[in-house]
């Protein structure tokens, strides 16, 4: 990897059947991204955002070029060395924040770290840690149910930052939210990434998003139309309190 | 051990589901115990009733004997010598003589067994004593079934008729000096028991018996010209093969049980995984391998049998022990109906073996029933679970 880039894109192509005809959800597109970035995936529905999000997040594989995350090609790893990608480097973050309906809001941020096999002092540690990021100590033990949306989604970030990824991956994180929350949430993501470093990409149509993002990949009907940077890559710079 | 928390933390958060299937499922637990305990008791008190009453610990038959064979009843006695005459001199085997006969109970015919039997044997627990000699009277023992059927009280003179080794007929009165009440319909029903040594002269069959009845615990040692030795098995065989069909039937029963209990499990699987696919996807998503999100739905399934089994325990318990104090109490004439030597009231069998079969059997058949429907989820696409599609 050179000048600290994480994840290699080149000439990537995803194509769904769809019965006697298919959808081209992404068309040879070619990115890089470098560690530390805040980088959003921006265009409006159905512009392949969230399929280059599952692709680099090992979640779905391409049908054509490459996708390589972390010297790993997506394309070419079974599912037991995707789940262990996943799992060791990539947190993500959902739209309709995806947590386990029966876990408490400690148990949810815990699930990764358990994954890991990580030992019980430090994995509480953590997740006390991860709580009090998001500024949710004391909703340690309320179930998704009692949460609010926005406290929802901290909870999912929290979960997603927690066994400290290399990648977060968001797909629409605010599109549930209020913007009173939206704008929380963000702040809390840009204080992760600023304080551990951590790559962000999102994929958004949101305003309020784009507007925290320092770098905007356009895409359009699958093919990326702009590429801006609004800033370098934020170098970490210790942990979060 | 991860797999094992999540499971149990599954369960836990499922709550009232969990509850509800626990309960469901230990009703075929307890059924099964319950039922099997009831055969396995039912065999154990027809054997008890046999042994103690007509069997004993096994019989020499008169070779040519067979008791479903009428035609061999009038040549099969033969004379009872040797080691058995020794046996039976020692107290330690009963000889029986069996000839057929004819009594006319208010002027009826009445076809009948007359069986000798030494009044003073101690081999079966039928009261012989009754048949001592007294005065010029031939007693005679009759069991209820057959005083119901002839109309016949204590103390009531019958004449019998006979056949005797000749192939003479003859006929004498004899008088009822007891009746007594038995679960074992084969020592009661159409049989009148005579004093062995009245029956041998009646029959000009001095010396002879049709069979030999030997003490509880006995080992054939020797063999005995014109002699077979039939064993317990070999005694009890009809009536194992009875109860064995019994519980085939009966098993059918407890199979319909398991039968809707697995539904219910399946049917929750199926469910489960239906609206969990969100779950399932996302699991995915944070690293969980497909193996491992199977694993973890198959062993929630097979847990459930695992608390079914301390749910049945909390109500079954009381339930199986109360049952074996008070057992199943039958109608009057419901234990003949049956078939087999049951007392009025049926008393279950428990063993360790069959409490734990059945545990066994519950959690084998949960866990393959909790598997079957989570194949499915190794062919979830995540990216669409996570959407809560199914693919």
């Amino acid at each position: 990897m050179d000048n600290g880039t994480i994840i290699t894109i080149r000439d990537l192509t995803k194509i769904y059947p769809m019965g006697r005809t298919s959808i081209r959800a992404l068309n040879k597109v070619t990115l890089t991204f470098a560690k530390g970035e805040f980088t959003g995936l921006v265009g409006p529905s159905g512009s392949g955002k969230t399929t280059l999000l599952n692709i680099i997040g090992s979640l779905d594989v391409p049908t054509e070029g490459s996708a390589e995350v972390l010297t790993q090609n997506v394309g070419q790893l079974s599912h037991r060395q995707a789940a262990a990608l996943r799992n060791q480097h990539i947190g993500f973050i959902f739209q309709s924040f995806n947590l386990l309906p029966v876990y408490t809001a400690y148990e949810n941020i815990e699930f990764p770290l358990l994954l890991l096999k990580m030992g019980a002092a430090e994995r509480k540690q953590a997740v006390l840690d991860a709580l009090e990021w998001v500024g949710l100590a004391d909703r340690a033990k309320s179930r998704p149910s009692q949460l609010s949306g926005g406290q929802s989604q901290r909870v999912a970030i929290a979960r997603a930052v927690v066994k400290r990824p290399t990648i977060v991956l968001a797909d629409e994180p605010t599109a549930n939210l209020d913007a009173e929350n939206s704008h929380m949430i963000l702040d809390t993501m840009e204080s992760l990434n600023r304080s551990l470093g951590t790559t962000f990409i999102f994929a958004t149509h949101d305003e309020k998003v784009i507007r925290h993002i320092r770098r905007r990949i356009m895409l359009v009907d699958g093919a990326v139309t702009k590429d801006e940077k609004a800033g370098p890559p934020v170098k970490p710079a210790g942990r979060a309190t | 051990m991860t797999i094992f928390k999540l499971a149990v933390r599954n369960m836990l958060g499922a709550g009232l589901k969990t509850w509800l299937n626990a309960i469901v499922l230990s009703f075929s637990f307890v059924a099964i115990i319950w039922a099997q305990s009831l055969f396995k008791g039912m065999d154990q008190e027809a054997f008890r009733s046999q042994t103690d009453i007509a069997f004993g610990g096994g019989q020499y038959w008169a070779a040519g004997y067979d008791p479903l064979d009428p035609f061999t009843i009038q040549d099969a006695p033969r004379p009872v010598t040797g080691k058995l005459l020794e046996l039976a001199a020692a107290g330690r085997a009963a000889p029986v003589l069996i000839v057929q006969g004819t009594i006319y109970p208010n002027g009826q015919i009445q076809s009948v067994l007359l069986k000798g039997i030494d009044p003073a044997q101690k081999i079966l627990t039928l009261p012989t004593r009754l048949l001592m000699p007294q005065d010029h009277e031939i007693p005679a023992l009759i069991g209820t079934r057959t005083a119901t059927s002839s109309g016949l009280k204590k103390g009531d003179a019958i004449t019998v008729r006979w056949r005797d080794v000749h192939g003479m007929f003859d006929a004498a009165d004899v008088v009822v000096a007891g009746i007594f009440e038995t679960t074992v319909q084969t020592v009661d029903a159409g049989q009148i028991w005579l004093p062995l040594e009245e029956l041998r002269r009646m029959a000009g069959a001095p010396g002879q018996a049709t069979l030999v009845t030997v003490e509880k615990g006995f080992t054939p040692s020797v063999s005995e010209a014109g002699w077979v030795y039939k064993n317990i098995d070999f005694l009890m065989r009809d009536i194992r093969d009875f109860i064995q069909a019994k519980t085939i039937g009966m098993s059918i029963f407890y199979v319909l049980l398991m039968a809707l209990a697995m539904l219910a499990i399946f049917n929750t699987q199926v469910l489960s995984i239906w609206r969990r696919r969100r779950e399932i996807g996302t699991m995915i998503a944070l690293g969980m391998t497909r193996s491992r999100v199977i694993g973890l739905f198959t062993l929630e399934g097979s847990m459930l049998s695992l608390l079914a089994v301390l749910v049945g325990a909390v109500y079954g318990v009381p339930f199986l022990a109360s049952f074996a104090v008070h057992g199943w109490k039958l109608s009057p004439g419901q234990a003949d109906q049956i078939g087999l030597a049951l007392g009025n009231t049926l008393y279950p069998e428990y063993s360790v073996g069959l409490v734990i079969g059945t545990a066994i059997l519950v959690f084998a058949v949960t866990t393959v029933v909790s598997f079957l429907p989570t194949r499915r989820i190794a062919k979830l696409k995540p990216t669409d679970a996570i959407k809560g599609k199914f693919t």
